[in-house]
């Protein structure tokens, strides 16, 4: 179907303090359009989750927003380090979050199943080396 | 509830009297790992706890909580107040711990959150 919006948001890795901007600015433009709130609750969930994880673990990477008429899809792409264990990471309870994160609060090995539990579909691909990409969709009609 | 009675309750100081004081609160809840609060917090919510940093008004904001407690005189980082004003969240400080802001604003009916899984 026809991409109705396209944005892209650099996230830095390791900036704390500005953690959470793309997220609240992907939330707003979506409001904007008219998303039900219980959608735009399941999105912003998601798309903090994995804004954190691109602060947190990744080297650096973009959360792209696209809006099509039935559905939001948010896709994170960093360019490393990757994951080893996908199955693992998936695991709830388990993080790899270092000290900082976790003084920070995070690092509880919620991530990536929270996110799975708020998209309507989840799929993650990762190569150690080259990097993750993660793809959610949430339906915009029930 | 709404955070001008939530204020009379507790006796807590209001760090954002720009926001406003009669937005209904419509539960209770306390946690200090940002993760978990991602996962099972409400809109409405009062949010009571220890950590102060930016990330704290980020979850707030996207979870579209009412207000953010802060127990037993802890101070907020004024980067953290002044973004809480920006996005509409209310700051509360206590000199009460978690435990009791938590009986007071139970005895008073404020509900906790239903468990969803």
């Amino acid at each position: 179907m026809a991409i109705l919006m396209e944005k892209k948001f650099p996230v830095e890795a390791g900036a704390y303090e500005t953690a959470g901007e793309a997220s609240t600015t992907i939330k707003r433009t979506l409001k904007q359009l008219g998303v039900s709130a219980e959608v735009l609750r399941h999105v912003s969930v998601a798309c903090y989750e994995v804004e954190l994880n691109l602060v947190i673990h990744s080297e650096g990477g973009t959360l792209t927003l696209q809006v099509e008429p039935d559905k939001v899809t948010l896709i994170s792409e960093d360019v490393g380090p990757g994951i080893p264990d996908i199955e693992k990471a998936m695991t709830e309870g388990y993080s790899t979050a270092n000290a900082e994160a976790r003084t920070l609060g995070f690092g509880a090995g919620m991530g990536l199943p929270n996110m799975k539990r708020n998209a309507t579909a989840f799929d993650i691909q990762s190569e150690v080396g080259r990097g993750t990409t993660i793809t959610m969709s949430f339906a915009l009609s029930s | 509830m709404n955070i001008r009675e939530l204020i009379e309750l507790t006796g807590a100081t209001n760090m954002t009297p720009e926001t406003d004081p009669e937005q209904e609160v419509t539960c209770g809840y306390t946690c200090d790992l940002l993760s978990w609060v991602m996962a099972h917090g409400k809109a409405g919510m009062a949010w009571i706890t220890v950590q102060t940093h930016m990330n704290v008004i980020a979850v707030a904001s996207l979870m579209e909580m009412a207000a953010v407690i802060i127990p037993e005189e802890i101070e907020m980082e004024e980067t953290s107040l002044a973004k809480a004003r920006e996005e509409g969240i209310c700051v509360l400080q206590s000199g009460k711990t978690a435990f009791e802001l938590c009986a007071e604003m139970a005895r008073a009916g404020l509900p906790g959150t239903p468990r969803e899984d």
